[in-house]
């Protein structure tokens, strides 16, 4: 080993006390993530991708087994502000600009103004934003408004960056265009990534490790590790290798749903 | 041609109120006209005041087409007619010095200060309140049914107990009809600011917590801003509320000057157009004060970018 991982799962266990009896979210999780990873969690609804995502920040707190952000609990990385985290809706504020959309976690965080400023037209250039600013978010599609919650989530500059299914709720084509300017975006950051999704081929094309999940309970049923190479042109999605990977996605999942009808 | 559409059906609503109003002049003065006119030798059947009285002021009426005219220019009317009001109205707002006592500017402004300061009294404490329901489980079980509880007493029982008691520990005048005015306007406030500020949804809520904001900057930043919506429409309740509360104020102790003033004199000296002279001024007191809220409203809001999203 030749470097510690950034995030560190080990028997991870999470049970959710409902009204209709105790629910398994998460099972027995073990996971390493090194750095600069782009780690993508497939799998059906109620596999446990997000609830352990939102573990990772800090949001929700396991019942056992332990986790490691950055070496610190996850809390403790929280409030070190080790990750920016993207939601499944761009959650702008429609009060404020994009501008000031983006400086929100700056001016929380205590950034100085011309730091902000710098700061904003620097993660607005790296979406594709310039000149947007000043605009109100009912002003932006969908896709932009995305693209602007992800700036906000690079304003601050965390290492690790959480996106929980960012791109859900978007057409095929603004996705594809997204998934690109994502990959750009890590090869240009050098960020480690952790990404929840529905779909195979976004897993495939975007990850270097892709975390298949099963659900009730919610575990980790494949771990891949992508051979693509880093650089990776939207064709490559025809190419054998890439099928291949999709295609062992695929029997992952397929797997995990016996395993559910049995 | 825009103004032309929305004026359209303002017009059409004003023109059957008062088609309705003046129509009504006739059957609800019918048997006053009817003695007066008995009393000037002119015929009118049935001809004894106690077979009048027998009547119905629709049959009445019926009876009589030939005194309809003189039903509009009764000098104390059951139902004064619309241009007796207007009349009034233009006679005490217009004609009148606005400093004298005789002017319906004059007693609108008594009413109307009280009215603001119960509002201001009224709008702080349903803020603080709402604030302190979602901040505070403890308030948030325990001051909502009582906020609830205040609503359901007849503030018609409770002003004159208001009016006494502070006048009897020495506070007179503005106060004590600002605190009726308060105590009817704080509500809808604090019903309003309560669902403002919790109406960011959990991924918001989260979004903060991953920036570790602290709770001083979750309420600048995301839940007092989000509230401002559901501020202004309380806004809007609570000001009426209000006006109605400082008119209320005033009738028990029989106060000397302002809308409730007026109406219990007109009430009292048997002068009906001075009560409606003075309902009136007080309905348009209120659609003033709405309208103005309503413009603010909308600056704030766009100013806020939210216009355009509501839009």
């Amino acid at each position: 080993m030749t470097q510690d991982p950034v995030i560190s799962a080990r028997a991870l266990d999470l049970t959710f006390q409902t009204n209709d009896g105790p629910v398994h979210a998460l099972r027995d999780v073990n996971l390493d993530i090194q750095k600069g990873d782009f780690v993508s969690f497939i799998g059906p609804s109620g596999c446990g991708k997000t609830t352990f995502l939102r573990c990772i920040a800090g949001l929700e707190t396991p019942t056992a087994g332990q986790i490691t952000v950055n070496g610190m609990s996850p809390d403790e990385a929280r409030r070190a502000r080790a990750y920016g985290y993207v939601f499944q809706a761009a959650g702008l504020y429609p009060w404020r600009t994009i501008g000031g959309n983006i400086r929100l976690p700056l001016e929380i965080m205590g950034f100085s103004k011309a730091e902000q400023r710098d700061r904003v037209a620097r993660v607005l250039d790296l979406v594709e934003l310039s000149g947007f600013d000043k605009k109100f978010p009912w002003q932006l599609s969908g896709g932009m408004q995305q693209r602007a919650s992800i700036a906000r989530a690079l304003a601050f500059d965390a290492d690790i960056l959480l996106m929980d299914e960012p791109f859900g709720a978007l057409d095929e084509i603004v996705r594809d265009h997204l998934n690109e300017q994502l990959l750009a975006l890590w090869g240009r950051t050098e960020k480690t990534i952790g990404f929840v999704t529905h779909s195979i081929p976004e897993a495939v094309y975007l990850s270097t490790k892709i975390v298949v999940m099963s659900p009730r309970p919610g575990r980790i049923s494949d771990v891949i590790e992508s051979p693509l190479p880093r650089e990776r042109p939207l064709d490559i999605r025809d190419s054998p290798e890439f099928i291949e990977i999709a295609h062992r996605v695929r029997d992952g999942l397929r797997a995990g749903h016996q395993d559910d009808a049995a | 041609m825009n103004a032309l559409r929305t004026l359209f059906p303002v017009v059409t609503v004003i023109a059957v109120i008062l088609g309705i109003w003046i129509a009504a002049v006739v059957p609800m003065n019918i048997h006053l006209t009817a003695d007066q006119a008995a009393r000037q030798d002119i015929a009118v059947t049935p001809d004894t005041p106690a077979e009048r009285k027998e009547l119905s002021g629709l049959s009445l009426a019926l009876q009589n087409t030939g005194i309809w005219g003189m039903t509009y220019t009764l000098e104390r009317p059951r139902l004064p007619s619309p241009h007796q009001v207007g009349a009034e109205l233009w006679d005490t707002v217009v004609m009148k010095n606005p400093t004298s006592r005789r002017s319906l500017v004059y007693h609108a402004w008594v009413t109307l200060s009280a009215t603001l300061l119960g509002f201001a009294i009224g709008t702080t404490l349903g803020i603080l309140l709402a604030v302190g329901i979602v901040y505070n489980r403890t308030m948030d079980k325990s001051v909502m049914p009582w906020a609830i509880t205040s609503q359901t007493i007849p503030i018609l029982a409770l002003a004159p107990m208001v009016i006494v008691m502070m006048g009897s520990i020495g506070i007179q005048g503005l106060l004590p009809k600002s605190i009726i005015s308060a105590y009817l306007s704080f509500f809808p406030v604090v019903v309003g600011m309560v669902k403002g500020l919790r109406s960011p949804d959990g991924m918001q809520l989260d979004l903060l917590r991953t920036y570790n904001a602290n709770a001083g900057q979750g309420f600048w930043k995301l839940r007092l801003p989000a509230s401002m919506p559901y501020l202004f429409a309380s806004l809007k309740i609570g000001i009426s509320a209000a006006l109605v509360g400082a008119i209320v104020g005033e009738l028990p102790t029989g106060a000397r000057a302002g809308f409730g003033a007026r109406m219990l004199v007109g009430d009292q000296y048997g002068q009906p157009i001075v009560t409606w002279a003075a309902l009136f001024g007080a309905a348009i007191t209120a659609a003033l004060l709405v309208a103005i809220l309503s413009l603010i409203e909308r600056r704030t809001l766009r100013r806020m970018g939210m216009a355009g999203a509501a839009a």
